[in-house]
């Protein structure tokens, strides 16, 4: 089993979720958070005060998979999130040690 | 009072040409019921511009951890002027002049006024509350230059005797009878009385207090702008009542006050948004708002006695100016008037204090120069208004806020101005998203 973690551009979320169920993901965690990458920030001025941004908006999906799809799951993302500009995020993958469903207690690939 | 009301009608009367007819009688004061109506609306529309008006406009500038502790202190400031104008301050302004300077007492707890009083053409207490209103928003309108930092005690008291000393005296001399008034000093809505007085108080208060904590490097961004544009909205719209309203009257005079305030408010509007479009490349709503107030600031003092054309000068000539000290001088200089109170207020009043001097002339669209005053007599006049002004407010403001310091602090500790105001003065949060 695979944690698969993408940080994507906000406005790009709802296309990765349809990709992601075409796929066959079933559970999705999103995060807002903040990041700062080659994209750099941006200004703001407020009365000729000139503030820069560094961070910007990002949103942090997060879904375990069993390891025989993270190939098709990447491929989901990388199609719907790219936009072709700097700042589209990136993609861990990281090994899954264990997953329990709370309800049942079910354990492994039966719990995703 | 009654003097007020003559030397406005006086004003009135010499745009026809009538003030100089030998011994014309003013008729005995009967109530008008169109009159009386119209000043009732104006009164709330004048409440409105400081609650929830300004306090909105201020509320969404300041950051997220402050946004309540300004509307709180607009708030309060409401109530407490309310109070202390039916004691003593109406009398202050409006009672038997003393010197010039200031009312007497004899109307101390609006002592004499039934339902019956009338104040030419109105009772008098839609009058008094009137005036009452002008009252309440000109130390609202301080909030901006200290907020985010001052104590909400000392604020309070700072408020209290800034209005029974400062406010007081000065509304009297221009508005009550006093000097300012005996000069021929013009000032139809408060462009001297509200905004160059609160302007140049604010600015005192921001040196006094000093900046705020990070000021000019850390990002202090408005918490939201929507809510600031929301409140210029019902500035604008409030603001009928105010210059309108000041005729006391409903008649053509009121009429154009309201014409002249539109105009010169989306002149000065559309000019900050131009100018900021120019330099930086983009229109800001930020800009665009802080111009229209900029506008209406500068059409105060003129909005009785000039003509729609000269209102667009006016308000093209307000936006440039406040743009370039707002966004230019005040960074240079590097004082920290958290809100641009001195910034708008204060040069926008001032602005328009003179150029009314200017456009009141009846060649230029205005109702007229007095008999056997030249342009260059008013400007001086107005001039003398402005200055006499600023000097009064700033030494008595300046000597109150170190008497406040050395008594109980101006400031908030270093810990309570990170924590923000709203939880460290109020033990509340404007926003609870979470």
């Amino acid at each position: 089993m695979k944690l698969i973690t993408a940080i994507i551009k906000p406005f790009k979320l709802d296309d990765v979720r349809e990709a992601l169920h075409e796929v066959g993901v079933n559970g999705i965690t999103v995060s807002e958070v903040r990041g700062y990458g080659r994209q750099k920030g941006h200004t703001e001025l407020y009365r000729g005060a000139e503030y820069n941004v560094d961070f910007l908006p990002k949103l942090k999906l997060e879904t375990a998979v069993s390891s025989d799809m993270v190939e098709r799951v990447v491929e989901a993302i990388i199609q719907a999130a790219t936009s072709g500009k700097i700042g589209d995020g990136k993609i861990f993958i990281s090994s899954l040690e264990e997953v329990i469903r709370i309800r049942t207690g079910e354990t492994g690939a039966q719990a995703i | 009072m009654k003097m007020m009301n003559s030397r406005k009608l006086m004003i009135r009367l010499s745009a026809f040409g009538l003030a100089a007819i030998p011994g014309i009688a003013l008729a005995e004061d009967v109530l008008d019921s169109g009159d009386t109506a119209w000043m009732i609306t104006a009164t709330a529309l004048v409440l409105f511009m400081t609650i929830p008006g300004l306090s909105l406009f201020y509320a969404g500038m300041v950051r997220a951890k402050n946004a309540l502790s300004v509307m709180m202190q607009c708030f309060v400031i409401t109530c407490a002027v309310s109070v202390l104008w039916v004691m003593y301050l109406y009398s202050l302004a409006f009672g038997n002049d003393v010197g010039g300077f200031v009312g007497d007492l004899s109307k101390a707890f609006l002592a004499g006024m039934t339902v019956d009083s009338l104040s030419g053409t109105i009772p008098e207490s839609v009058f008094s509350v009137f005036q009452m209103t002008f009252a309440i928003i000109t130390p609202a309108l301080i909030v901006g230059a200290f907020a985010e930092r001052m104590k909400f005690s000392a604020m309070l008291l700072f408020i209290i005797l800034w209005v029974s000393l400062v406010y007081a005296p000065i509304a009297h001399w221009v508005w009550g009878g006093g000097w300012l008034s005996e000069k021929g000093v013009l000032d139809f809505a408060g462009g001297t009385v509200v905004h160059i007085n609160a302007g140049v108080a604010g600015l005192v208060a921001a040196l006094v207090l000093g900046k705020r904590r990070g000021y000019p490097n850390h990002p202090m961004k408005p918490s939201n702008l929507l809510l600031t544009m929301v409140g210029a909205g019902m500035l604008w719209v409030g603001w009928f009542g105010f210059n309108a309203g000041s005729q006391l009257a409903a008649d053509g005079g009121a009429g154009m006050a309201m014409l002249v305030t539109q105009v010169a408010t989306a002149a000065a509007a559309l000019t900050w948004m131009a100018l900021e479009w120019i330099r930086y490349g983009k229109p800001s709503a930020l800009g665009i708002v802080s111009g229209a107030v900029a506008g209406l600031v500068a059409i105060t003092p003129a909005s009785g006695f000039v003509g729609p054309m000269a209102a667009l000068v006016i308000g093209a000539a307000s936006g440039l100016v406040c743009y370039f000290f707002v966004v230019k001088v005040k960074q240079k200089i590097g004082y920290d008037d958290s809100l641009d109170a001195f910034g708008v207020h204060g040069i926008g009043g001032f602005v328009g204090a003179i150029l009314t001097g200017v456009f009141v002339d009846a060649g230029l669209g205005g109702s007229g120069l007095a008999d056997g005053v030249s342009m260059a007599d008013q400007v001086r006049a107005q001039f003398i208004g402005a200055g006499a002004t600023i000097v009064y407010c700033a030494v008595v403001s300046y000597v109150l806020l170190k008497l406040i310091d050395a008594v109980i602090g101006l400031r908030v500790t270093e810990e309570q101005e990170e924590e923000g105001l709203d939880l460290a003065q109020h033990d509340e949060r404007a926003y609870n998203l979470h």
